[in-house]
């Protein structure tokens, strides 16, 4: 029995566009021994997904592998039959994916599909010995109540749980091999990282090899022994971890490691002004009798960023909803320039609508795929500015402009020609046209790989400068807050847990869910997942 | 949008859009392609094949290749001012519920459950008894009863656009009622809506050739392929194979409509072979 457990030689992967083929992996090579842990990050699009699932010698449809090999345990993946390779999959080599509700069964309880792998596709125990072992593999990824709690099903069960659910369903034939496909990118990080400490524990005990592949940094840090760095389907650099961390040798490694620099000075909020935004006291509910915001209050002064932080559920998004008046309050007032706004959306006027912005997380779905650049942007100007034919083009040249895109590239394309970046940045310039002196920015850098999102904060600080805005940052991501706002709210359970000026919030003492979120962000330091772990049993 | 090349076009949709413009060119120019009237007796009657009379006469002495032809007139006409009404009503109406939501929402759905409760040609049958069997009448009551499809597809696709992020900027906005549905809705449910108005087309065709064919559709002596059928039926029996013309017409406009539909699907749903 050999050392090394997986070799990809010269691999070469094609994806289909149209008639022609692209090419998406240009040639990577790879080596894995057994037992050992291989990061693999890099931006999205720089084919981290499809190398780890050629490992296992699968590509999805569209795709095709053209060229080199991926060897397995001496066996050659690519020449061998589709009945042999699935022989192997899941027994040998399995697989974890990053969206663990879209990949369970939700018509089975957990346990079924836990077990469905050893007892009845590879045979390999029956059905009791299976249970049996599935049970012991939920109590070594500290689910709890591991006796019980297979015997529910998916929805049952909170996201953290089931994406260790899915870790311990890979697990259950203690394969050689697992791939992790970013298990904890959907997750709080207050989830995250007692899902990063199950699976490393969970590993290390069976002495499964693995490839974790992540585009955070800080958390492939805690997990990986070696790092591998992707760029549009190129290997930039492979180096130990640690090695890597404190000397990355190219460029782009660098750039990666260069994203968390961007910093704000924080500004203190003006005296004795008016705030553009006063929350005061506001409680609302969905339904009637169960309040979802209970008596949230904070200013927002002109030119400054309030960042509302807390993990989902928390509430941040529905205080934008009472804000925007999409969801009406039933208790308290909303004051925009010491104005109370009426809490209905169809009572307020077009001023007041134009106003209060809003960018949203996603640009995929808040951008008309039918609608160019020129109608997207326009449209506010024409509504509330009443501008038309020159003046309005001029004012969508100059908001391009304003958001670093060329207007003759730009003006007549649809969104579906633009990519994550670019739509978002079009997403600001229509709440710009609306001339508002507030913007609520729901997410905004959430979805974007980390340099594009350096981008967008950037952009946004310079308007913010330049126009005197007011900001309210909805985030989870507290790398984000640190980088743009000036005063940090907490929230949890519809509640203000405490709000502070930035440089206040990030000094102890915390109050007791700040010093948990703050202590959950995964940092640079490959100790800092067992210092961590090891402070909270002690505490 | 990108530009449709002819080549990327499939074959039997290219056959599908011949045939369609063919027949459509017939319906439009009907009085200068048909050799004879209408209703015009030119002969005796079940004449065959050949001479003056290129596809013989009917029942009556009528020459049965202008019927034809008079008939694409006819039954196209007829079933596409059907189809039209019942996707302009239809349409609108599951637009507004999906936008409005609430009781209207309510109120509307609740009604055209009732409506497709009670079965299609039972219930086009009893009313056409009871209102007459006159050309509006007909387009009427078939248009109401093929726009409760309409209006569950309009609200089912426009459901899925109304959660999307660009329809609650749009209200954040304080757009209009009607800017919601023209500019930000609409759009982004014409491909499934479009595909659907051709099968509809089909099913609406056949509906009015059923009931002619009933005796409760278009009404003699105007030429209709649904009645042709009817009336020359009997000539099956002596081994003649002129009634199957008209439904070889019906044949062919639906196999035709349905291929480009297909591929207009097809398009919409982005799958690429």
């Amino acid at each position: 029995m050999s050392d090394t457990l997986l070799t990809i030689r010269d691999l070469k992967i094609e994806g289909r566009q149209g008639d022609r083929w692209q090419p998406i992996i240009k040639g990577v090579n790879l080596e894995l021994k057994r037992g050992e842990v291989l990061g693999l990050i890099g931006e999205s699009g720089a084919g981290k997904s499809t190398l780890g699932l050629a490992a296992m010698g699968y590509t999805r449809d569209g795709t095709r592998i053209s060229g080199g090999s991926v060897l397995f345990d001496g066996l050659d993946l690519l020449s061998l039959s589709e009945r042999r390779r699935r022989r192997l999959r899941g027994k040998r080599i399995a697989y974890v994916a990053q969206s663990a509700a879209a990949n369970f069964n939700p018509a089975h309880r957990l346990i079924d599909q836990t077990v469905e792998a050893p007892a009845a596709i590879h045979r390999m125990m029956g059905r009791s010995a299976a249970e049996q072992e599935a049970i012991e593999l939920y109590a070594a990824l500290r689910l709890p109540n591991p006796d019980e709690i297979g015997f529910r099903y998916p929805h049952q069960v909170s996201g953290g749980q089931l994406q260790r659910a899915m870790t311990a369903m890979a697990m259950a034939c203690k394969p050689d091999l697992i791939i992790f496909d970013e298990p904890t990118t959907a997750l709080d990080v207050t989830t995250q990282i007692e899902v990063l400490s199950a699976i490393r524990t969970a590993v290390q005990e069976i002495g499964t090899a693995a490839i974790y592949i992540t585009h955070d940094l800080a958390v492939v840090a805690q997990m990986a022994d070696r790092i591998k760095i992707l760029l549009r389907g190129d290997e930039v650099e492979e180096q130990e971890t640690r090695a890597m961390l404190a000397a990355p040798k190219e460029e782009y490694s660098r750039s990666l490691w260069a994203v968390r620099s961007f910093t704000s000075e924080e500004r203190p909020a003006p005296e004795a002004a008016t705030p553009v935004l006063r929350v005061r006291d506001v409680t609302a509910e969905y339904v009637p009798g169960t309040p979802v915001l209970q008596d949230v209050s904070f200013d927002i002064h002109a030119g400054r960023t309030v960042a509302v932080v807390g993990e989902s559920g928390s509430g941040k998004s529905t205080t934008a909803r009472v804000i925007t008046g999409l969801l009406p309050q039933v208790r308290g007032t909303v004051e925009l320039d010491g104005q109370a706004l009426p809490p209905r959306l169809p009572d307020r006027s077009k001023d007041q609508l134009r106003q209060v912005q809003m960018i949203y997380q996603s640009a995929d779905t808040a951008l008309n795929p039918k609608q160019t650049i020129r109608e997207i942007i326009g449209r506010p100007a024409r509504f509330y500015l009443g501008l038309t034919g020159r003046a309005l083009e001029a004012k969508v040249r100059e908001l391009l402009e304003a958001i670093e895109l060329d207007p003759d590239t730009f003006i007549d394309r649809l969104p579906g020609a633009l990519s994550g970046g670019q739509k978002q940045r079009i997403g600001i310039a229509r709440a710009l046209a609306a001339e508002p002196k507030f913007i609520i920015c729901d997410e905004v850098t959430s979805a974007l790989d980390q340099l594009v999102a350096e981008g967008i904060l950037r952009l946004l600080k310079r308007l913010q400068d330049e126009r005197d805005l007011a900001y309210m940052f909805i985030t989870h991501d507290l790398a984000t807050v640190k980088a743009i706002a000036d005063h940090v709210v907490v929230m949890q359970q519809g509640r203000v847990v405490e709000q502070a000026p930035k440089s206040e919030m990030f000094t102890p003492p915390h109050h007791p869910y700040t010093e948990l979120l703050l202590s959950s962000v995964p940092e640079m330091d490959p100790d800092w997942l067992d210092r961590t772990i090891r402070a909270r049993r002690k505490g | 949008m990108t530009a449709i090349s002819l080549r990327s076009v499939p074959l039997t949709a290219i056959f599908g859009i011949v045939v369609i413009a063919a027949f459509a060119l017939t319906g439009i120019f009907a009085n200068l392609l048909a050799p004879y009237g209408e209703t015009q007796i030119v002969g005796m009657e079940f004449e065959p094949w050949g001479g003056d009379f290129v596809l013989g006469t009917d029942s009556l002495g009528r020459d049965m290749l202008s019927r034809l032809i008079y008939g694409a007139r006819n039954s196209i006409g007829i079933a596409l001012a059907t189809t039209i009404i019942a996707f302009v009503v239809g349409a609108a109406l599951g637009l507004l519920a999906a936008v409005l939501g609430g009781w209207i929402d309510q109120a509307l759905s609740r009604f055209v459950d009732l409506m497709i409760a009670i079965p299609g040609l039972v219930f086009a049958l009893l009313l056409l008894s009871i209102f007459g069997t006159s050309i509006p009448m007909l387009i009427l009551i078939i248009s109401v009863l093929e726009l409760t499809r309409v209006f569950r597809l309009a609200r089912a696709v426009a459901m899925d656009i109304v959660v999307m992020d660009y329809v609650e900027a749009a209200r954040l906005r304080g757009e209009g009622l009607w800017w919601l549905v023209r500019r930000e809705i609409l759009p982004n449910i014409m491909a499934p809506l479009v595909a659907e108005f051709g099968l509809r087309f089909c099913f609406v065709f056949l509906a009015i050739s059923a009931l002619s064919f009933l005796g409760l559709g278009i009404q003699p002596p105007t030429a209709d392929w649904g009645s042709m059928v009817r009336d020359n039926a009997m000539m099956i029996t002596f081994g003649d194979i002129t009634p199957l013309l008209p439904a070889a017409c019906i044949a062919l406009l639906t196999v035709s409509i349905n291929f480009v539909v297909d591929w207009m699907l097809h398009r919409a749903s982005g799958l690429k072979d």
